[in-house]
């Protein structure tokens, strides 16, 4: 048997007796980062505060370490589990370092003052979130993404096993969202913290995730390694995308491809088409692509928002079936682009084709 | 380079953590020689006048004019004394409410609070004195107490259903003249000489104190006081949200009621002895909070005591003294002084979301 340290058994949660979500289970091992992802309201926080007990759960067991949290008290839970939660802090007349110093709660005396150790574990964990500069501000004064990381830090220095961070990335910009995740990924990694969150990010979940759990409707709709979550169809269907695709070899998100017929015709290879496309895309204008070998870059994007395209396997001759069809497409087409293409000896016909679009007058290059 | 910044960076940190450690200690030495200088100056004012050293030699040694003597000991002193401790306590049950409540205008006043103790009082009062003639300070702070906790009740039930901080007061100040209503309702039909003397009571007053009061009230309020100052750590906890509190360890159930209760027995021995007064509960922790800048309880617990302290004696002071030999009630001197503050606050904290 494996040694898990964090396990939900058959575990349901809602308000006020009434279920909302039935039958959670998981399991997840030390220094694990477990996400939890879904639509808007489908009650990921209501998971995440039954475990943090904020919530009475419905029935089902909360395990850590093998013990449930319910047998544990407050006190006990506290110095082994943190929070950061989605709820406005609005301390009055407290500055960063005051903040952060009550993550020290747990382990002060009586009236909690802090010691010198104590002092030394505030000060690491303020370093630890890059947040040095802060320690004298006062705490409603900085900015969102700044109190999010005193936030972390609090939680850091009240050094739990496990940190519970209820949609830690929103408001922040890109670069404080992947600093925050980095510094989760380094807590997992080196400290074994165990960290469970949710996040809106499923390109970022992706990435930083062992185990994702998808919630949606009364129940988890999936859940497993990143790895097999993350493929567009289960994506789509969990948040009922109807107006564009996620792709999952980017775990990118793309709007919607533009339909009707193609009026240019893109040929590209290695990437270099990816800028033409976007730039299609957004002037709504319906292209098809080719010929692109199948393990192209640019033929997973194209997949996606090109009307039509073109492919061969890879590393074969073009064969005469899609060069056939190639030439179709731009006999169809107003324009044709070459984004830049990179021939050689088994792409010789995408040669020819410029040739031909350039015969008839239809050749750009890229800068459309 | 940037290392550098950052670990000045620190040291700034602690520097400002020494100033600030020097700033509270005096703001406590001037609330220290404040609280003496005025109680010293209490004594010294009055429609009688009597010289320092007299009022020293009719302290310490009881010697003096047997009328002097009287007037300081039998008037003055308990006077005083219970204006400090009975002003200390209800800022104190304020600051407690504001904590709750999580809304710094809360307090025992604006809530309703000390209203439904009057009514409590006055109810038990009517009672006590047609079948037993005089109540006892036991008897009457119960009463007082039983009453903050049903309109306690009342707010909460109120709060459950709307979380809206305006919405909170306006049902307290309702709850108030409902009570407020009630007890002159009932004064009404009853003409008793010893209930006559309860109008004055119901806008409060520090007037006709005996020492039997007054330790009843030192023991009452110094238990709860040691009590709440002991709940420091939790309180501090609470500042920070509900959520946060628990994840630190606090039984969020368990510690709202004991704060509620704390807070009611303060303001509930307050009502009993003084009748209701307004704004000390807001004004005072919210003054205090402002010029020690920090809201950390373990300072501003026993710093709110002393300044309702000074806040009720000085305004004590000015309902004896302003038009003597008439006094004014204590509530109108508390009003003028105490609800500028709340205004000043709404239009302060007004800004700061903007």
């Amino acid at each position: 048997m494996e040694d898990y340290y964090f396990r939900l058994k058959g575990l349901c949660v809602g308000y006020n007796g009434k279920s909302i979500i039935n039958d959670i289970n998981i399991d997840i091992k030390k220094g694990e980062i477990l996400t939890l992802i879904g639509p808007n309201g489908a009650g990921k926080s209501t998971i995440l505060k039954s475990i943090t007990r904020q919530l009475q759960r419905i029935s089902g067991t909360v395990l850590m370490d093998n013990r449930d949290i319910l047998d544990m008290s407050f006190k006990e839970l506290s110095s082994n589990m943190a929070v950061v939660l989605t709820e406005k802090m609005k301390p009055e007349l407290m500055t960063c370092h005051d903040v952060v110093a009550t993550g020290r709660y747990p382990y002060t005396g009586r009236l909690g003052r802090l010691t010198k150790e104590d002092e030394k574990k505030v000060d690491e964990a303020i370093e630890l979130v890059h947040a040095g500069g802060l320690g004298a501000r006062d705490f409603n004064a900085i900015s969102d993404g700044q109190r999010q990381r005193i936030l972390l830090a609090r939680a850091i220095c009240q050094e739990p096993e496990i940190i519970v961070l209820d949609e830690p990335t929103s408001f922040l910009d890109v670069r404080y969202k992947l600093e925050l995740l980095s510094i989760l990924k380094n807590m997992a990694n080196k400290k074994k913290i165990t960290v469970i969150m949710s996040l809106h990010e499923i390109d970022l979940a992706m990435k930083i995730s062992d185990k994702i759990c998808c919630v949606k409707g009364d129940k988890i709709a999936k859940y497993g390694n990143p790895e097999d979550i993350f493929d567009a169809a289960t994506i789509k269907e969990l948040y009922e995308i109807d107006n564009g695709y996620f792709d999952p070899v980017f775990g990118s998100i793309e709007l919607p491809k533009v339909q009707g017929e193609a009026e240019v015709f893109v040929i590209s290879s290695g990437g270099s088409g990816i800028g033409v496309y976007r730039k299609l895309q957004k002037q709504n204008i319906a292209f098809s692509a080719g010929i692109l070998y199948e393990n192209d870059v640019d033929y997973q994007l194209a997949k996606l928002l090109a009307v039509n395209v073109i492919t061969e396997k890879p590393f074969e001759k073009i064969s005469d079936e899609a060069f056939e069809k190639a030439k179709k497409e731009i006999a169809k087409c107003k324009t044709v682009i070459n984004a830049g293409v990179t021939i050689g000896s088994q792409n010789e016909r995408i040669r020819k084709l410029l040739e031909k679009a350039q015969s008839m007058g239809k050749l750009k290059f890229s800068n459309l | 380079m940037k290392e550098k910044a950052e670990t000045t960076a620190y040291s700034d940190y602690h520097k400002e953590n020494m100033k600030r450690r020097f700033h509270i200690t005096v703001v406590f030495i001037i609330l220290i020689a404040l609280f003496c200088t005025i109680i010293v100056y209490n004594i010294n004012t009055g429609n009688v006048n009597i010289s320092v050293a007299d009022i020293l030699r009719i302290i310490f040694l009881k010697e003096g004019d047997p009328h002097d003597i009287n007037i300081i000991w039998r008037i003055r002193l308990p006077r005083i004394l219970m204006a400090a401790i009975l002003g200390g306590a209800l800022a104190l049950s304020g600051f407690l409410l504001q904590t709750f409540f999580e809304n710094p205008i809360a307090g025992p006043f604006i809530l309703g609070i000390s209203s439904g103790a009057k009514l409590c009082v006055a109810i038990m009062m009517i009672y006590y004195v047609e079948h037993f003639g005089k109540m006892s300070s036991w008897s009457l702070v119960f009463a007082a107490f039983v009453g903050s906790m049903i309109t306690t009740g009342f707010v909460l039930l109120v709060s459950k259903r709307i979380h809206n901080m305006a919405a909170l007061l306006v049902a307290g100040v309702m709850i108030g003249y409902i009570c407020n209503a009630a007890t002159d309702f009932i004064l009404n039909f009853s003409d008793d000489s010893d209930i006559v003397n309860l109008r004055g009571w119901t806008q409060g007053s520090f007037a006709s104190m005996s020492w039997e009061n007054v330790y009843f009230s030192v023991v009452l309020i110094g238990i709860t006081f040691v009590a709440v100052f002991l709940l420091s750590k939790p309180i501090g906890a609470f500042q920070l949200g509900e959520g946060y509190a628990q994840s630190m360890g606090v039984n969020v159930k368990r510690f709202r009621v004991l704060l509620i209760m704390l807070s009611s027995i303060l303001s509930a021995t307050v009502t009993a002895f003084a009748g209701p007064i307004s704004f000390v509960g807001i004004a005072v922790p919210f003054l205090i909070k402002s010029a020690l800048k920090t809201a950390k309880p373990l300072v501003v617990i026993p710093a709110t005591f002393l300044g309702g302290a000074v806040f009720c004696m000085i305004c004590d002071l000015i309902a004896r003294m302003a038009f003597a030999p008439t006094e004014l009630t204590l509530s109108t001197v508390t009003s003028i002084f105490g609800a500028p503050v709340v205004i000043f606050m709404l239009i302060r904290r007004n800004q700061n979301r903007r």
